[in-house]
């Protein structure tokens, strides 16, 4: 049956487009917290949609386009889960009584519908499509307090340079389709060995890797990520700097190790820079920032790096440690963007570190789940964020990528002082003479979602198993398919000595 | 080479050009008056700057236009192989049409279609 | 006479070209977004032509799609520069600069 293999996708696409259908028809006045909880009802719904298709037979339906397998499945339920949070943190933090908060919903369940294609697409028409969908949205929402000079100059530097990428990244696509004459990902892989026009494939791969950085903010193309962040309200950065992200990770997975293996050579090199210059470029200009918002956007550069150092080891174990980094990253850094969401305001009127200060005495239960997220970020024990960074390096050291594991862990210890400087403005007496901002009460579905956020996190840390078996059964579907192209490999190798 | 047909037209085109415009500059009288300059030599006088600023419900209107009509290049690919598709192609069709149906209820509802000014829900 | 794929790829490879410098040189945001317009037109070029060369018609309908979706795209980005204007009276990048960049 095709439609079970999309059935995540129908289900949030109907109630997206009914929530468009039914806001307008309700009074002006009236209420729009109902859309909120209809679409984290929805999110749940395909959440639980996603988690039955892991007993489905893998499998591709609709002429090949979309293929259900444990890899797209763990992207799925990792998207799910993180709007789903992200939706709770929202649905109380920004104005309920505001007539434009069904939209606001219904565009984040559609976004999340392109970002769940993109990690079931094999057929690179849909994932561009995917891709659109998501971004556009989140281009939307980025601009979403109309009112605020920053939060619309946030939307147009967020939709000029995302519309710029997804050139680079179509321009990509067409030289792939030029040099194999398909745009089926297993189609590519089974082409590219024998392609007379290699070059147009070299030129692709480095084109898409510019698209696609642009879209995990990895440096050198990282310049949009800290205004973006700081300008757009944070219940959306919540958002935005999670589940795209992990969803064009995805794709970089799914297009490099499903279409271009058999020229892994010409590749992973760039992975290496890409991945060293966004770790240390991240770290070292997240340690002047004062802006809270804009040092976890750094910090986010800076963990897109660690996470490509993931891509450099061609490896199933690689494939499994990016991914599982990806699902402890989103876990720790929605949930500290709910905090920031609540504790910030809507309009951002605290946004300093300096502001932070003392904040565990004002209100000791959100100020600890921040302490605790930020413990994650910076990798200690018993949080989601250690096991991440483990296997990240573990996978880079198997394959013997030892200067690429030094200059992550040098850059673990750098990052841990800015984190830490935050840490400490929480736990410290607020200055003397400074005005003590009230932090208004936790509402449920805050607690809710920061509880979510704060649990996955730990559960990752404590009991990685069961999350890390996914990620490796995900990561065995995507290496199968490269199993023709490995031969492929060594072919290309033969090459040069004929 | 059968290129020569197309050198002489080509000249043919350059002569009568220069000639057109040669004889007018010869034969035709040159008069400089207070109106010569102004946009209409006829004697309306034009008012106002042409950098006029547009409502930006033209900017609606025209982006409606724009997308819907794009969205019918699906309708009509679908429309050639209609019947190689069969149901389930009519039935994608469908829902495809349902869903651009379901927007213009959505832009007819927020008041986007609406001319008149000040009566609209949202503004752009 | 056959034009040979070589020339429609290194028109397009211009035209992009171009795309890249305006977005990168101009100041003007109409005609920032115009370059990208560019760009996505350069890709339409290179996908006909080598559906061409292959003899397949996915690249054709590769173009369909990106017609359309940089439809929406500009539908959303012009919507955001007519609020960028109500807000800050100017369509020049250097004046959009509340956060440094």
């Amino acid at each position: 049956m095709h439609l079970a293999c999309i059935l995540p996708e129908v289900i949030l696409t109907l109630a997206g487009v009914l929530i468009m259908l039914v806001d307008p028809l309700l009074p002006r006045t009236a209420s729009r917290k109902p859309t909120g909880w209809f679409s984290v009802l929805a999110m749940v719904a395909a959440f639980a949609a996603s988690a039955w298709q892991l007993h489905l037979a893998p499998g591709t339906a609709y002429y090949g386009v979309v293929q259900t397998d444990a890899f797209s499945v763990f992207f799925h339920l990792l998207i799910c889960g993180t709007v789903l949070v992200a939706l709770l943190a929202a649905i109380d933090s920004v104005r309920p009584e505001a007539h434009d908060m069904g939209e606001f919903f219904a565009l984040i369940l559609l976004g999340t519908v392109g970002m769940l294609l993109m990690t079931s697409a094999v057929e690179l028409l849909l994932v561009f499509i995917g891709l659109e969908i998501s971004s556009i949205s989140t281009y939307i929402l980025a601009g979403f307090r109309r009112r605020s000079g920053k939060s619309i100059e946030a939307s147009i530097k967020y939709f000029l340079l995302g519309s710029f990428a997804t050139a680079f990244f179509l321009y990509g696509i067409a030289l792939t389709f030029g040099a194999t004459g398909t745009t089926r990902i297993a189609a590519i892989a089974a082409a590219l060995p024998h392609t007379t026009t290699p070059i147009l494939a070299w030129t692709a791969v480095g084109l898409i890797l510019i698209g696609l950085g642009f879209k995990v903010s990895a440096a050198p193309f990282h310049v949009w990520t800290p205004d973006v962040y700081e300008g757009a309200p944070s219940p959306v950065v919540a958002l935005m700097s999670t589940a795209p992200k992990a969803a064009a990770f995805a794709v970089l997975l799914r297009i490099f190790y499903g279409a271009y293996p058999s020229i892994q050579q010409h590749w992973w090199s760039l992975f290496w820079v890409l991945a060293a210059v966004s770790m240390t470029l991240g770290n070292l200009a997240a340690l002047r920032q004062q802006s809270v918002k804009r040092m976890l956007a750094y910090s986010s550069i800076a963990h897109a790096g660690y996470l490509l150092v993931a891509f450099t080891s061609f490896s199933l174990q690689g494939i499994a440690a990016a991914s599982f980094y990806a699902l402890c990253y989103v876990a720790m850094n929605v949930g500290i963007f709910a905090v920031i969401s609540h504790v910030g305001g809507y309009d951002d009127h605290l946004w300093s570190i300096t502001d932070y200060r003392g904040l565990a005495y004002r209100s000791p239960v959100l100020c600890g789940a921040m302490a605790f997220f930020l413990l994650s970020l910076i990798g200690i024990p018993f949080t989601g964020g250690f096991f991440a960074k483990f296997y990240v390096f573990s996978a880079a050291l198997q394959q013997g990528m030892f200067g690429l594991a030094i200059i992550g862990l040098i850059n673990s210890g750098i990052a841990a002082f800015y984190y830490l400087r935050l840490l400490t403005a929480l736990y410290s007496k607020p200055a003397q003479g400074s005005p003590v901002l009230a932090v208004p009460r936790m509402s449920i579905t805050l607690g809710l979602a920061i509880l979510l956020s704060a649990s996955a996190t730990l559960l990752l840390g404590v009991v990685p198993r069961s999350s890390l078996d996914l990620a490796q059964r995900g990561a065995g579907t995507l290496f199968q398919t490269g199993h023709p192209a490995q031969a492929a490999v060594q072919v290309v190798n033969d090459a040069p000595s004929q | 080479m059968h290129l020569w047909p197309l050198a002489v037209y080509l000249v043919i085109v350059v002569m009568l050009v220069v000639a057109m415009l040669g004889l007018s500059f010869v034969l035709g009288q040159r008069h400089h008056n207070r109106a010569t300059g102004t946009p209409y030599e006829s004697g309306i006088l034009s008012q106002g700057s042409a950098r006029v600023r547009l409502s930006a419900k033209f900017y609606l209107v025209a982006m409606f236009f724009v997308i819907f009509d794009l969205e019918a290049v699906f309708i009509f690919a679908w429309a050639i192989a209609v019947r190689e598709t069969g149901w389930t192609g009519y039935a994608e069709a469908m829902g495809f049409i349902a869903v651009l149906l379901a927007t213009l209820v959505y832009l007819w509802r927020v008041g986007a279609l609406d001319w008149r000014q000040g009566s609209r829900r949202v503004v752009a | 006479m056959v034009v040979p794929i070589a020339y429609y790829l290194v028109l397009s490879a211009i035209l992009f070209s171009i795309g890249v410098a305006a977005f990168l040189i101009k100041r003007n945001i109409i005609t920032v977004f115009m370059s990208i317009e560019l760009m996505l037109n350069a890709v339409n070029l290179t996908f006909v032509a080598f559906a061409h060369q292959w003899h397949q018609v996915s690249g054709q309908i590769f173009v369909f799609f990106v017609m359309v979706v940089a439809a929406a795209e500009a539908a959303v980005g012009l919507a955001i520069i007519i609020a960028i204007f109500r807000a800050r009276n100017t369509l020049n990048v250097d004046q959009v600069n509340l956060m440094k960049l």
